[in-house]
């Protein structure tokens, strides 16, 4: 989801004047003493493409099952497009669910898992057919319509699954996992297939997953959960470039994590974090006082390796490199500092020349701009 | 195909004649000539001449009939029902309780089963007859089904009905369209199950049957008190048979359908 017509971009979000289709104020849900959701409150907006990332058992899968009502929430309240989904079980929901495991049902053929929910609104025969033949062509398995689930491949009955939840022209689709089964390749296709079909139709799209490239791929923002908690809910960009916490830059992507305390504030923050070095410079990324400890984030790709002193970046260190990660389209330098921290470097290898300017146990300086790294709460 | 030690070939041959030895010689005395059952007397089949013109006998497997397909079949019902309800219907007030009990008549000596529904039906003023035998099988083949259809649900993908419901299928579309289907072998071999059961029964039956009725395995047990007669032969001869053809025919079945659906599974990869 990149923009929606004259240029402008997609950010409904920072509209005053949007009215979010779905509203999720303080959600509670607790499961006997344990609480899966801790008091939640979300807004997303008509046509967005919006992931729920955390690891296993974060409450992202529970909090999407409220959606749907499959599970009602201990305390709070949720409204789809105005309407309290108190009362309201999951039949009579405009809203659609991709399920983890496809659910399709396996005793019915690829057509008639697809007109499954277009006859339960007792529509005639005519446009029952019509709309089921539109699916088949959106997602390109209409030579397979007569087919038995067991009987097609498994990216094919994941295609068959969206095809079957988007047949209803739901005002909001659920995925769960909706990639999870797939193998690398085909995951990365149906991503941008996903994309596709999410602008195609205009419906807004809510995805659960632990994959956290794959919700940087796809979503237009990220709610990062942690414990039943939002940790942060931002655009993928904010996400990866200025994490709120620790644990967000530490889950999305590579990081590197020196401990220090602040040792000034100004347009950025200085942290002191070796005796007799020089404090490391970079942006400040939460509210914090002098003195304070915290913890200096700088990814693996904003570094750069030299065997000379890089006297024009205030930003350097020197160590010793331990390891080497050779990964085709970058190297991976792990360099050993005497302070003890061990800081990972990335470097995109753009010529196929073999030249290996550095090797094991070399001596190098390590450097990075004063806007790179970002000074976090511990 | 792999060569049998000859240990393998031992033990499987005396696993076979105990098993089948007892029914091989019931089959053969059925066409001997003699009246007496232990003396060979050359080859005959006229006691299945015979068996069909008794008609007590008659009648009486065609009770049996009747009572093992109403009992099967209102024992499937409520088996299904209840296996449904604990297995899929999560906590609820009392489910521990409930499930225990249904599984209760499984353990229970079936002379305490027969003899309380015996009571039942003399206190409620019920004469005995087809429908008492019908109502005491029932009784006791329904925790059979139950725990055979719940064997099933627990490996049921509850996402699936989840997707029914989210696809605007009420609870009960839910469960008719997508649980039942899915779940019918299982129903049907509880089906099955049942009705063997009742077939099978005396016990339960000899208590619950009245003057106007008798069952097979009654009749059989009152006639082989007065001596084995070879009629009694025939009659198990051909219930051997039918059982056999049944179970050959459901098996090549089964088979065929597993065959071909790893196939069409290998093609859709």
């Amino acid at each position: 989801m990149a923009a929606s017509g004259n240029n402008e971009v997609f950010a409904p979000w920072k509209d005053r004047d949007a009215v979010p289709l779905i509203r999720i104020d303080q959600i509670t849900k607790r499961f006997g003493d344990f609480t899966a959701i801790d008091n939640v409150s979300l807004d997303i907006y008509p046509q967005e493409f919006f992931a729920l990332l955390g690891p296993s058992g974060c409450g992202k899968t529970t909090l999407m099952r409220m959606l749907a009502g499959f599970e009602t929430p201990s305390e709070g309240r949720i409204t789809i497009d105005g309407v309290d989904m108190a009362s309201v079980p999951p039949n009579k929901r405009a809203v659609n669910m991709m399920f983890q495991s496809y659910a399709l049902f396996p005793h019915l053929s690829v057509w008639d898992n697809i007109a499954f929910g277009l006859r339960r609104d007792s529509q005639d025969k005519d446009q029952v057919a019509a709309r089921v033949e539109e699916m088949l062509k959106l997602v390109q398995l209409s030579q397979f319509a007569r087919r038995k689930p067991h009987q097609i491949s498994g990216g094919q009955r994941q295609r068959v699954a969206l095809a079957r939840s988007l047949a209803k022209a739901p005002k909001l689709l659920l995925l769960d996992e909706p990639l999870g089964a797939l193998d690398k390749k085909l995951r990365q296709e149906t991503q941008f297939e996903l994309m596709d079909i999410q602008e195609k139709t205009g419906t807004t799209f809510v995805i659960v997953t632990h994959d956290q490239e794959e919700a940087m791929t796809v979503a237009s923002r990220v709610a990062v959960m942690n414990n039943g908690q939002l940790v942060q809910v931002e655009t993928p960009e904010v996400i990866y470039e200025q994490p709120s916490s620790v644990y967000v830059a530490d889950f999305i992507g590579d990081v590197n994590l020196i401990e220090g305390s602040v040792a000034a504030l100004g347009e950025g923050a200085e942290l002191a974090w070796a005796e007799g070095r020089a404090s490391l410079i970079g942006q400040l990324g939460a509210a914090l006082s002098k003195g304070q400890s915290a913890t200096f984030a700088i990814r693996p790709e904003k570094i750069a390796i030299s065997s000379d002193e890089p006297l024009d970046r205030r930003n350097r260190v020197r160590g010793k490199i331990l390891d080497i990660g050779y990964l085709g389209n970058l190297s991976t330098y792990h360099v050993e500092l005497p302070e003890g921290p061990v800081v990972k470097c990335e470097v995109g290898n753009r010529s196929r020349i073999e030249r290996r300017d550095f090797t094991w146990e070399d001596e190098v300086w390590l450097s990075w701009s004063d806007t790179a790294g970002l000074v976090l709460a511990r | 195909m792999r060569r049998l030690s000859t240990f393998n070939i031992v033990s499987l041959t005396l696993g076979f004649a105990f098993l089948y030895i007892p029914m091989v010689i019931l089959v053969v005395y059925s066409f001997n000539e003699s009246k007496l059952v232990t003396v060979w007397a050359g080859f005959s089949t006229k006691w299945y001449g015979e068996l069909l013109q008794n008609e007590a006998m008659i009648d009486a497997a065609w009770v049996t009939v009747k009572v093992a397909f109403f009992s099967s079949t209102i024992a499937t019902v409520l088996g299904t029902m209840a296996a449904y309800v604990i297995v899929r219907r999560g906590r609820f007030f009392g489910r521990t309780l409930f499930s225990g009990m249904i599984y209760a008549p499984l353990v229970m000596p079936e002379v305490i089963t027969g003899l309380s529904l015996l009571l039942l039906f003399i206190a409620i003023g019920l004469d005995r007859g087809v429908l008492t035998i019908v109502l005491a099988h029932t009784t006791f083949s329904m925790c059979y089904v139950s725990v055979v259809v719940s064997s099933r649900l627990v490996s049921f993908d509850d996402s699936l009905e989840e997707a029914a419901l989210d696809l605007g299928a009420s609870p009960f579309e839910a469960f008719r369209l997508v649980t039942l289907p899915i779940i019918a072998p299982a129903v049907i071999s509880g089906w099955l199950l049942a009705f063997t059961l009742s077939l099978d029964d005396l016990v339960i039956a000899s208590f619950a049957a009245g003057p106007s009725a008798t069952t097979l395995p009654i009749k059989i047990f009152s006639s082989v008190r007065l001596g084995v007669s070879p009629e009694i032969n025939a009659l198990s001869t051909i219930i051997i048979a039918i059982v056999t053809v049944g179970v050959l025919t459901a098996s090549i079945v089964s088979k065929r359908q597993i065959t071909q659906r790893l196939k069409e599974e290998a093609q859709a990869d």
